[in-house]
């Protein structure tokens, strides 16, 4: 009974929370391919001369109050994959010192003979996807600093470690680094090298420090690089508020008005038990030996 | 000692005995001497020339014993063997040499840490088992004893240090330290007592004789020149046979057991032996007889097995599925993850090979679904019960002042089966009884005296009171009811002034007035006989013919004790002392035995000075058991001939002369309500003879003596049968087998608990029934099943097969007799020899037997050979299925220790050899009772609980890591950080469930004392049946499903806090594990019933240190702590998020099992439950009344004990009552 009446105003107010969150969600990769390519995704994805700048408008369903977070969404992808969690070296993110510890890093530790930095899948596979928003043809500018946790910026991507032999490799994977920009400034790697739990994730790209009107009318400049497309996985736009639980998710709410509705009632249950049928407590009768006069 | 003492000393029993010393064929010839052909006869022994034994072949084992079960050098090898036969270890050893291959999900320290610890605890604690059994073994090693060292001179020397062939000296109440070969003794004619009461519990001095021709070997100088040669079997377990021969100066010699000293029983009553060692060390019968003692588990343990097999079974099978999932999802999507580089990749993740891929993934799934089965638990397990066997050793109510021994938990892994024994198979002497006799009544001339009453009637006396007050506190008929409990105390039940007075000095004693005189075995107490004020009762004459024959008739020596001027007894039973120590007091004092007379000292006669009386001794018939008899014919000063005659009731009622049953009616009742009491009772009787019918019987006495040959002992028999008959009976005696203290209270609330007694003992079957009486066991009115062995000779062929069938046949009739019978308070004993079980144990017939025990309310075995007790409590343990715990104190019960499922050596007695044998040992029998129902109790829920418990919290935490698996194409990636999964079980829930172990009780200890009813929890097994243990499983798949999904889909791909951060798999994982850590530690809180400042702080510790562990590990070095770097600082504490998922997700993973109690509070409460509640509200203090109804009521229907006793008599009076009333109102009606 405490349990429900603690947890029903708990899920109003998740609920509420998530129902505030305003998000838009524009799923492109599909619509991204130029029409000469349908059917053939993955040679328009590979060929580095084809053009992959796409065009895409969005309009805001709601008031939007800053900041307003841009995500990308990918989905089947196995960030959480054994080989490719593992497949990093903290040790040589941290210190130039350390340039040459790659272990784990295998199969992407070395290319021509020296180590590359950083080294790894997660790094190599780095999505390179851009987005450019304009407002009514004014530029809307995304900060892209600040999006990655401030302990990682500054104790575990070390300012003095500079992307080296970097995508030189016979593969390549995803964006190629500034060389001359320290790791602990390159932000989307920082984001990007922590994993996501799940095949289905959302990364941050970038905050919108404006409010955005109701009804107006984005349009978003992206150039469509990751390949998605061989393992046939989704790309996401998505631009989201956040409340103080975070972005939309009802579930948090449905689950505490669960537990909630389900303690009332169960309380309710044994009220009504213990109304109909009430069992004085401590009552002797029902011990054992007085209920089966036979004896044991 | 001087020479001359000693040959004053010197008497010559076998003049006097009648039927023991019967020395065999004296001198016998080579054709004589038993043939030693063949094998198992190739023992030679050289006598006093240990030399030749040093070198091969005649090298036998020395005299060193071990019983332990390593050496410095097999420790390790062997331990570690032992360890690793536990399948979870052995699994655990496995996963740790994966774990260094590249296979492995986890580092390689985090698997072998956790398996060093478990195993290393575990194996110390075996080295300290084993070493304490060292010390012991040392310990006897290391006695001393007197031994010939060559020239005729003895010096001392250690036991482990006698060779075969050497000759010692063993002085009085010393050990034999090996099997010898009696020479010669303190006595002329080379006898000497033995006690074998560690070898077969008989408290009876056992007579053993020399050979003739060793006779003169009296002496320290006879043995330098001594030589002989012994050929005989080779060691065998066999306590009763032996064969072999003597060879001394070209002659040979038969020997057969009587000569044989065994190792482990005890000198008595004799100065001095010499004795040529034949069978030393483990050769020795004793040491044959030992079994190795067998590793007992629980029967708990035993179904946690089960429990892991099915956890391994469910561990292999998501195992499979995941390595299939995996398989299918390398070969068919991995080639397009190009992020994962599938080309350009090891064998572990290789698309073409899916199949390899698959099979190492198997093995990578094996060790990480590992946290299926709890690696700690095992450990937490055994840290338990080690703290549970420090309670019980602690417990201060188990401690015995007098002895100074605590209870002891000897091996701790027996506690929980402690909750759960159904039957019990004790032992007598030691055990139940304290071998020690007490005089307690008598009865002269159809009177009894003797105001003092046993311990069973204070007992019976006490309860019965409190009974009557309860249950009519109000009731007007309160006094007609006492004076009618007056009645059965009264030795006539019309005498209602006199029996109150009896009751009065039965409450009086029981308030324990101290006792003026204490005297080791005389406990009497009444003014009409002592201080010679007998000579004024009305059968003076007959008194004092009375305590003549307690004074004359026994084989006792008088031992002059210096300190207090009297004199001490050396008798061949208690019983026998008893009877001189109250000749003594009563006047008749047993001053000196000569070769032919007995001398007493009459302090109390018509003079009034004291008076040495000399009594010749003509003949003495000794007791048998055979004769239950024993007489002595003396002549007195007078020249007076009699016949002075003691032993059971029925014999001597059966030999009464028409003129001597003057008192048999009064005798015979009186005798009854002695045997009620249980007392062991003797009648006492004599004759008259006249000269020439002396001595014509002497004649024909001699005649029978001098006869050789097979048929002399019946001839014996017969001759003595001739002489004791038309006896004049005295009287009866009446003599308290002291019971330990507190038995027949412990014995009725072990009955009232629902357990099954049975005793086992080697002593005769009188006294095994009349101690069944004392303890409760057995009361009048119960139907007595005696099963026995008819005479097999009597029928000539095929004896053996008539005698099974015989024996089938009285236990179908007695089975037949049980299911005809109607009377609800029927209740039945069964009484069984030794020998008859024999055939009873035999594969063929056990069966009927046990059925026929079973229903039988006790049960009790006498003169069963140790063998035969292990035997017995094997057929109970593997017949009935039900948990057996054996309790007894002599080496006799080691095997019966052994065999039983726990095994209970009293300690405090001398012989260590049931202690050392045994799991649990106490001090005395009435600690039984607080062992079982309250430890036993409380240990058995605990373990229950814990167990469930384990297997809760490892379910709900190792299927999120499988559901992961799902997620992350079956790769064997984990969400948990390795550290988090290593700490899970050995620290952040450890020490919850330890102190759920280790503290937890339902009711306390009172409750469980007054409440016996409540130990049937255990025997039925309530706490830890497969419907809880699967409840529990269920509830720990809920729990992880919960915590799994709840998680996944609240962290789903929204940001989940409001600066826009999307979770990764740390924030994920740490989030997930806070909430497995709320969780199972919710779980057990809410399974705590009994909560001490120690529960909270391991609880909440628990999970502070979880809190704590997130800091601390966040502040480490990135490198260390990799993603979860500050994670709990900076990314999840300040999320609301964080918190209100931990919040949904412990209440939603405690609804289930909220309701099941809350449920089953309300609809099925449990006794516990109820009685938690009285507590709870103060009930027992306000409501006096409900609560001793409800403690009288708790009591099983028994049919054994003193309760039932009592109400068998309440009833037996109502229905009296009820006939007296109807008569008197026949009466006043006409």
């Amino acid at each position: 009974m405490l349990i429900s009446v603690i947890f029903i105003p708990i899920g109003v107010a998740s609920l509420l929370a998530s129902r505030d969150v305003v998000e838009i969600v524009d799923r492109y990769e599909t619509d991204c391919i130029p029409a000469n390519y349908t059917g053939d995704e993955l040679s328009f994805i590979q060929d580095p001369s084809s053009n992959k700048t796409c065009s895409r408008t969005l309009t805001v369903p709601k008031h939007m109050k800053q900041p307003i977070y841009v995500y990308y969404q990918l989905d089947n992808f196995y960030q959480n994959h054994r080989r490719y969690v593992k497949s990093r070296n903290d040790k040589q993110l941290r210190s130039a010192d350390n340039a040459n510890s790659t272990s784990g890093c295998d199969p992407e530790d070395r290319a021509n003979g020296s180590p590359i930095v950083p080294c790894g899948l997660i790094a190599w596979s780095l999505f390179n996807d851009t987005y450019n928003f304009s407002l009514n043809n004014e530029a809307l500018t995304v900060n892209t600093s600040g999006i990655s946790w401030k302990s990682d910026r500054d104790k575990k991507f070390g300012d003095n470690v500079y992307p080296r032999n970097f995508q030189n490799g016979t593969l390549i994977g995803g964006k190629r680094l500034d060389p001359s920009r320290p790791l602990s400034e390159q932000e989307d790697l920082i984001v990007w090298m922590r994993t996501a739990a799940l095949p289905t994730f959302r990364k941050l790209y970038g905050k919108i420090e404006v409010d955005l009107e109701a009804n107006s009318t984005i349009s978003v400049t992206l150039e469509n690089n990751y390949n998605t497309y061989s393992f046939g996985g989704k790309k996401k736009l998505v631009l989201s508020t956040t409340r103080w639980l975070g972005g939309k998710n009802d579930f948090l709410g449905i689950a505490y008005l669960t537990v909630g509705g389900l303690c009332f009632f169960l309380a309710m249950a044994f009220i009504v038990v213990y109304l109909v049928k009430p069992r004085q407590l401590g009552d002797p009768s029902y011990l054992s030996w007085n209920r089966s006069p036979s004896g044991h | 000692m001087t020479r001359a003492t000693r040959i004053r000393e010197k008497l010559r029993w076998s003049n006097l005995y009648t039927f023991s010393c019967i020395r065999p064929s004296v001198l016998e010839l080579e054709g004589g001497a038993h043939s030693l052909e063949g094998p198992g006869f190739s023992r030679i022994v050289y006598c006093n020339q240990p030399r030749v034994h040093r070198k091969k072949p005649l090298k036998y084992p020395s005299n060193y014993i071990s019983t332990t079960k390593y050496n410095i050098f097999t420790f390790l090898p062997k331990a570690i063997f032992e360890q690793f036969r536990r399948v979870a270890n052995l699994y655990f050893l496995l996963a740790a040499i994966l774990s260094l291959t590249p296979v492995a999900p986890f580092s390689a320290v985090s698997m072998i840490a956790p398996l060093a610890f478990v195993v290393g605890l575990s194996m110390a604690k075996e080295a300290l088992e084993d070493w304490r059994r060292f010390i012991q073994d040392m310990k006897v090693n290391s006695r001393k004893v007197c031994i010939h060292k060559g020239e005729g001179k003895f010096g001392y020397k250690q036991w482990q240090k006698i060779r075969v062939g050497d000759v010692v000296k063993v002085e009085k109440d010393q050990f034999f330290p090996a099997d010898l070969l009696l020479l010669s003794s303190s006595y002329e004619d080379g006898i000497c007592y033995v006690e074998t009461m560690n070898l077969d519990g008989e408290t009876n001095l056992k007579i053993k004789r020399s050979l003739e021709v060793t006779l003169p070997l009296g002496d320290d100088e006879d043995f330098k020149n001594f030589a002989g040669i012994i050929k005989c079997e080779d060691p065998n377990p066999n306590l009763y046979t032996f064969v072999g021969n003597f060879e001394s100066d070209r002659q040979i010699f038969a020997l057969d057991p009587s000569q044989i000293l065994l190792r482990d029983s005890k000198l008595r009553n004799t100065t001095y032996v010499y004795g040529v060692v034949i069978f030393t060390g483990h050769d020795s019968k004793v040491m044959q007889n030992s079994t190795k003692s067998p590793s007992k588990r629980s029967r708990i343990e035993k179904k946690m097995d089960y429990i892991i097999y099915i956890l391994f079974t469910l561990l292999v099978l998501i195992s499979l599925i995941s390595s299939i999932g995996f398989a299918v999802k390398t070969k068919f999507l991995m080639p397009d993850w190009w992020y994962l580089q599938p080309h350009n990749t090891t064998s572990l993740y290789d698309p073409t090979k899916p199949g390899l891929s698959g099979i190492f993934h198997l093995v990578t799934a094996l060790i990480l679904y590992g946290y299926l089965i709890p690696i700690s638990l095992y450990v937490s397990i055994e840290v338990v019960k080690v703290l549970q066997a420090m309670f019980i050793n602690q417990d201060i109510q188990m401690y015995d002042e007098e002895t100074g021994n605590p209870a002891q938990a000897r091996t701790s892994n027996l506690n929980e089966e402690l909750g759960q024994v159904d039957t019990i198979l004790s032992d007598k002497t030691g055990t139940l009884t304290c071998n020690q006799m007490d005089f307690l009544k008598c009865s002269i001339a159809g009177v009894s005296y003797g105001v003092v009453s046993s311990e069973v009637e204070m007992a019976a006396a006490k309860l019965m009171a409190g009974d009557l007050n309860e249950q009519n506190p109000e009731n007007s008929n309160v006094s007609a009811q006492n004076r009618g409990t007056h009645d059965f105390w009264g030795k006539s039940g019309n005498d209602v002034a006199v029996s109150e007075i009896e009751l009065e000095n039965v409450i009086t004693h029981k308030i324990g007035k101290p006792r003026k005189h204490p005297i080791k075995g005389f406990s009497f107490e009444d003014d009409r006989l002592m201080d010679g004020s007998w000579l004024n009762e009305p059968n003076a004459e007959v008194i004092l013919l009375f305590f003549r024959i307690l004074a004359l008739c026994h084989t006792a020596i008088p031992e002059s004790n210096e300190e207090t001027g009297g004199f001490n007894y050396e008798a061949e039973s208690p019983d026998e002392g008893a009877f001189l120590v109250a000749a003594r007091e009563f006047g008749c004092e047993f001053c000196k035995r000569t070769q032919s007379s007995v001398f007493i000292r009459e302090r109390y006669n018509m003079s009034g000075h004291p008076i040495e009386r000399e009594f010749k001794i003509l003949n003495l018939l000794e007791f048998s058991s055979k004769r239950k008899r024993m007489s002595v014919i003396v002549r007195d000063e007078d020249g007076q001939i009699l016949l002075l005659c003691k032993g059971a009731d029925s014999i001597i009622f059966d030999r009464l002369a028409k003129n001597g049953r003057v008192y048999e009616e009064d005798t015979s009742r009186q005798l009854n309500e002695y045997g009620e009491a249980g007392l062991r009772t003797l009648v006492l009787a004599y004759r008259k003879l006249e000269e020439p019918e002396y001595s014509a019987w002497n004649n024909e006495f001699l005649k029978a003596k001098t006869t050789i040959g097979p048929e002399r002992e019946a001839l014996l028999e017969r001759v003595a049968d001739m002489m004791e008959k038309d006896l004049i009976l005295i009287g009866a005696t009446a003599v308290e087998d002291k019971l330990q203290k507190g038995v027949p209270q412990c014995i009725d609330k072990l009955a009232q608990a629902g357990l099954k007694i049975w005793v086992l003992t080697g002593d005769k079957m009188e006294t095994a029934i009349n101690i069944g009486f004392a303890c409760s066991l057995l009361r009048q009115g119960m139907k007595q099943i005696f099963i026995s062995t008819m005479n097999a000779e009597a029928l000539s062929q095929d004896p053996e097969k008539a005698v099974k069938e015989n024996i089938l046949m009285q236990i179908t009739n007695a089975s037949q007799m049980i299911k005809l019978e109607k009377d609800p308070h029927a209740a039945f004993a069964l009484i069984i020899d030794g020998k008859t079980l024999s055939h009873a144990l035999e594969d063929d017939m056990k069966l009927q037997f046990l059925s026929l025990a079973v229903d039988c309310a006790s049960v009790i075995c006498c003169r069963v050979s140790p063998r035969q007790k292990a035997l017995v409590t094997r057929l109970v343990k593997e017949g009935t299925g039900k948990t057996t715990l054996a309790i007894g104190d002599g080496a006799n019960d080691v095997g019966m220790i052994q065999e039983a499922d726990i095994g209970v050596g009293i300690s405090g007695v001398e012989g260590m050899q049931a202690v050392m044998a045994s799991d649990f040992s106490i001090a005395q029998f009435r600690f039984l009772e607080r062992l079982l129902v309250v430890h036993g109790h409380w240990c058995y829920k605990r373990i229950a609980q814990m167990v469930c418990y384990f297997f809760y919290k490892n379910i709900a935490f190792g299927l999120t890591l499988f559901y992961f698996e799902a997620y992350t194409g079956f790769s064997g990636q984990s969400v948990y950080d390795d550290w988090y999964m290593l700490l899970f079980n050995v620290i952040l829930t450890s020490l919850p469930v330890i102190s759920l172990g280790v503290f937890e009780q339902d009711v306390s200890s009172d409750v469980c004392l007054q409440f016996p009813a409540l130990y049937q929890q255990g025997p039925r097994n309530v706490f830890f049946d497969w419907y809880r243990i699967i409840g529990w499983m269920a509830n720990g798949l809920y729990a992880s499903l919960i915590i799994f999904f709840l998680n996944i889909n609240i962290f789903y791909d929204q940001a989940f806090r409001a600066g826009g951060q999307t979770a990764d798999m740390a924030a994920v994982g740490t989030t997930m594990f806070t909430c497995i850590i709320w969780a199972v530690n919710c779980q057990i809180a809410l399974t705590m019933s009994h909560f001490t400042w120690i529960q909270h702080l391991f609880v909440w510790g628990s999970i502070f240190t979880w809190y704590l562990f997130l800091v601390l590990y966040g502040m480490s070095s990135p490198i260390f702590s990799g993603n979860a770097f500050r994670i709990l600082v900076e990314a999840l504490a300040p999320a609301p998020i964080y918190w209100s998922i931990t919040l949904v997700i412990t209440a939603a993973c405690n609804l289930p099992y909220l309701t099941h109690i809350a449920f089953q509070r309300s609809f099925n409460p449990m006794d516990h439950h109820v009685i938690q509640e009285i507590k709870y509200y103060k009930k027992d203090v306000k409501d006096q009344h409900m609560w001793t109804r409800e403690r009288s009521k708790a009591r099983q229907e028994t049919k054994i004990g003193l309760t039932v006793r009592v109400e068998a008599r309440i009833r037996q009076f109502k229905g009296k009552l009820a006939k007296k009333c109807s008569a008197l109102t026949v009466q006043t009606g006409s």
